[in-house]
């Protein structure tokens, strides 16, 4: 990936929001539309958006040196993924209709969801209403980021008026 | 061995997951380890996404009339935590450009190094 290998930051945050682009299309060929909507206004624009804006802060080039691939951490990460390749052998294999996800609660939603909610897409009656809980969860957490940003943000703004 | 294509798509979830953690551990650009850190999270999502598709299976949205009628839809469970993952992921990464801003303020460097060598004299 060129990601690693460059030491333009600006060129790694371009190639990363392609990379979330490219990753919202796999979504939709995976049938999971409303990720993919998330995924490339979230991924491929906010997030761009954001590092952009900390880059025109920070400055744009890596310091170079060390470009080549150090062996400590190459040795770490090809033990994970050894072991990783090593647990996926059990696992369901791709698209299987009979793997133990689609047994739990999953087909009760496909089967209820249009009549105790009203809603078509099945996604936003899990989201809004089996497990709204979630949700209300995931908007403490963005509330807590948002506040946390300003608060890290604002501080320093303020010190040096 | 399991079948080989079944399980072609944890291998691509576990490569695109190992090249987000080496640029973690690797790299000592604290911007670069944010966009690592997003390689990451995305291979989760695809993880998740991939275990959620079943075959001949179409997006989780029930059209009128299709009630009832045999229509195979993929699992909506997986893509509803990854709805949230996606918004929790954007709110930690802000956050941790948010710091990256601040550290730079603080420092006048991103590098991991550079930082360190400040610190030590101290």
């Amino acid at each position: 990936m060129g990601i690693v290998r460059l030491d333009n930051l600006l060129a790694v945050v371009m190639l990363s929001g392609i990379y979330s682009l490219i990753s919202a299309g796999l979504f939709v060929t995976l049938d999971a539309v409303d990720v993919a909507f998330t995924e490339a206004s979230v991924g491929g624009g906010i997030a761009t958006v954001l590092m952009l804006a900390t880059l025109a802060l920070t400055g744009d080039t890596e310091k170079q040196g060390k470009g080549k691939l150090q062996f400590m951490p190459l040795a770490v990460v090809a033990v994970t993924g050894a072991l990783l390749i090593y647990g996926t052998l059990d696992m369901p294999s791709f698209g299987d209709a009979m793997a133990p996800i689609h047994q739990h609660v999953a087909p009760r939603y496909i089967a209820e969801a249009p009549q105790t909610t009203g809603i078509p897409n099945i996604v936003t009656s899990v989201l809004a209403s089996y497990r709204g809980y979630d949700t209300m969860g995931e908007l403490a957490v963005i509330f807590t980021a948002g506040i946390g940003v300003m608060l890290i943000l604002g501080t320093g703004r303020r010190r040096d008026d | 061995m399991a079948d080989f294509p079944g399980l072609f798509n944890y291998w691509i979830v576990i490569v695109l997951m190992m090249t987000g953690f080496y640029v973690v551990i690797a790299r000592g650009n604290l911007v670069k380890k944010i966009v690592g850190l997003n390689i990451f999270q995305t291979s989760v999502f695809i993880l998740y996404i991939s275990m959620g598709k079943v075959d001949g299976g179409t997006a989780p949205i029930i059209v009128e009339g299709t009630v009832g009628a045999g229509v195979t839809y993929s699992n909506p469970l997986p893509h509803v935590l990854i709805l949230t993952a996606i918004v929790v992921g954007i709110a930690t990464t802000a956050l941790g450009l948010a710091l990256i801003v601040r550290i730079k303020e603080a420092y006048g460097t991103i590098e991991e190094d550079e930082i360190f060598a400040k610190d030590e004299p101290e």
